[in-house]
């Protein structure tokens, strides 16, 4: 009987810490965001447990508005598509920058993600991680490739995958050389050369393998040959550089799509505190600089430079001459509407015969 | 006594009730009322049926659903057609002592996931899969051919995902049948073919419409398969519903097009039932 009641008090005990110390952190990343040691390190110094959710920017915004920013305590969209969903759904919580460590941060990249997600005098995010999306390109079998209008190209026919999402339109439209930022604020405008685009990518369609669905599928459809000529990121580039040196990353030459992914505060976020914790520790220089090891893109921490392998800085100096460095296309916050245009390319895209 | 069944009666109804209402009813309804409202101009939310017009007008969209429609039938059919003669088989044909061991045999690919099996046919079928490589080492084909991401592949894929749940009502329908009515149709000189269409197929009816409704409503809204399979000519309407809610931002349209699913399945169900000649509550019974 004395066992019982020693039992029954342990477990009440053990029950009711697990309630008090509620000590969790949910994150909705995206894959690779979070690398298990980082984790686990992040988890020893607070004992803050983690919990990874993994999604895209689609997604992400699509479950914080189901549940009107409840759920998740971190979340990492990119910076373009802040502003326009805040305004509108108000998923997120304006951020305290006196909380971070903001000596981490870049500079540059810290203003311009300010600005960027400005709505009504506040800011909703911290810059985390840059990259570009360009071509992945094997070399050896498509040694032309060098630009996003190679993507219609009949020579690499069937050899040809990209995404049945807005950056293959935007980049599309670069590679016919008009620039569709500058018409983000004229819808008709922009209507019109989407319209342009549509047909393009509906005339070029037997000329495409596949449209990929997961950076995975794609990186082994390259790897196996299948594919040649493939729009995706450069991370994925590289790492398949690393395996095969005929496939690389190519900036392409109407410019590298720049893209910034962030921290933002969901706005039903309950631990806060952990929240602002794990945004300092990534963008610390020691983690910061693991990150890129691993992963390939490029970090916003100010100081984790030094820290990258001679690898990683090969990687870019290989791929982005100075002048390509010029070139990149930073996306620029999205209008509300646009969306749905692109929404309605894509499905008569995919529909098309 | 009379007190005792209600208070039996609400245990078991109300968890029942609970679950249909909160669960079913009360999301569908405010899916409904979702779908009946429209942004403005202004960005006011107004009561509209402009939602479902879109699908009317747009001809991508209900191009996308006849074609989903008409491919969940022919999935249906085949899926009838390659598990029928299995079914024959397990029930009629084979010992009695091997027929347990047999429908296990049958259920084991359907303990791993959707989402297992449809990359396994994958890796069979890539241009740099399994079948392509013997093809190649025995030099029946030079070239790799590629035999994904297109329709008819999607259609296989649609048949496998979907067998198991035509064939369980098949073999308890053929169960419950007597051999002696085939016994009898040959003593009266019956050819194999009248006995097909004169007695097993009557007799296994309520098994194959209870099937293939289970099908065609899983296969229509099947997401995965047509998504991974399919590659790039194939819209699925479930995509597009997907494609509303999470690319477009657009759910009031999203919602639409999810009613506009629901009802268009219902009615293609009611439709083959009449033509049939089947009644819904026999068939599930």
């Amino acid at each position: 009987m004395k066992k019982l009641a020693l039992l029954a008090v342990a477990t009440t005990a053990l029950l009711s810490s697990n309630l008090f110390a509620n000590d969790t952190l949910k994150i909705l990343t995206w894959k690779g965001y979070a690398p298990q040691a980082l984790v686990d390190k992040f988890e020893k110094e607070t004992g803050i447990n983690v919990e990874l959710t993994y999604s895209n920017n689609e997604e992400m915004i699509a479950k914080l508005r189901a549940t009107r920013g409840a759920g998740f305590d971190l979340a990492q969209p990119s910076q373009d598509r802040i502003s326009s969903v805040q305004a509108k759904y108000k998923i997120y919580m304006p951020i305290d920058y006196s909380k971070i460590t903001t000596a981490n941060v870049v500079p540059s990249m810290l203003t311009a993600v300010k600005n960027n997600t400005k709505v009504k005098g506040e800011s909703y995010a911290i810059p985390f991680c840059y990259g570009t999306s360009g071509l992945i390109v094997n070399k050896k079998l498509a040694p032309g490739a060098k630009d996003y209008s190679d993507l219609l190209n009949p020579k690499y026919k069937g050899k040809i995958s990209y995404r049945l999402k807005r950056p293959t339109l935007i980049a599309v439209a670069f590679g016919k050389g008009v620039d569709p930022f500058k018409k983000y604020s004229d819808i008709a405008a922009y209507s019109s050369l989407m319209n342009t685009v549509e047909k393009d990518l509906i005339a070029a369609k037997p000329l495409v393998h596949n449209y990929w669905a997961n950076g995975d599928a794609l990186l082994s459809m390259l790897r196996s040959g299948e594919v040649t000529v493939a729009m995706g990121w450069d991370g994925g580039g590289w790492k398949l550089h690393k395996e095969n040196p005929d496939i690389d990353f190519v900036a392409p030459k109407s410019g590298a799509l720049g893209w910034i992914d962030t921290f933002a505060i969901p706005s039903k976020a309950k631990n806060i505190d952990g929240a602002y914790k794990w945004i300092n520790f990534m963008l610390k220089p020691e983690n910061a600089a693991y990150f890129t090891n691993d992963q390939g893109y490029g970090t916003a921490s100010n100081g984790a430079i030094k820290l990258l392998d001679s690898e990683k800085r090969d990687n870019f100096e290989r791929t982005f001459s100075n002048e390509d460095i010029e070139n990149i296309n930073w996306y620029p916050p999205v209008p509300a509407k646009l969306e749905k245009i692109e929404g309605r390319t894509l499905d008569l895209i995919k529909s098309a015969q | 006594m009379k007190k005792h069944i209600k208070l039996g009666f609400f245990i078991f109804f109300i968890p029942v009730f609970l679950w249909l209402f909160l669960l079913i009813i009360l999301p569908q309804i405010d899916l409904l009322l979702m779908s009946l409202k429209v942004e403005n101009d202004v960005g006011d939310m107004v009561w509209s049926f402009s939602n479902y017009n879109a699908f009317f007008k747009e001809n991508i969209y209900w191009y996308t659903f006849v074609r989903t429609a008409t491919y969940s039938i022919l999935v249906t059919f085949l899926t009838f057609v390659v598990t029928f003669p299995i079914a024959f088989y397990i029930t009629k044909v084979v010992s009695p002592k091997y027929k347990g061991f047999l429908t296990i045999l049958l259920l084991m690919p359907f303990w791993v996931s959707e989402l297992v099996r449809v990359y396994g046919w994958m890796i069979l079928l890539r241009e740099s899969g399994v079948i392509n490589y013997y093809l190649m080492q025995f030099g029946i084909i030079d070239k790799p051919i590629e035999m994904l991401y297109n329709d008819i592949s999607m259609i296989m894929g649609l048949v496998y995902t979907s067998m198991l749940f035509m064939i369980v009502p098949l073999i308890s329908a053929l169960d419950g049948m007597d051999d002696s009515y085939i016994e009898a149709a040959l003593d009266l000189g019956a050819s194999k073919f009248v006995i097909f269409f004169k007695i097993i197929i009557p007799y296994a009816a309520p098994g194959i419409v209870s099937g293939s409704i289970v099908v065609f409503m899983l296969t229509l809204g099947n997401y995965l398969t047509p998504n991974l399979m399919g590659g790039k000519n194939s819209l699925w309407f479930t995509e597009q519903i997907y494609n509303q809610f999470i690319a477009s931002f657009n759910w009031n349209q999203g919602a639409a097009f999810g009613f506009l699913l629901l009802i268009l399945s219902s009615l293609i169900i009611w439709i083959a039932l009449k033509i049939s000649k089947q009644n819904l509550s026999k068939a599930l019974s």
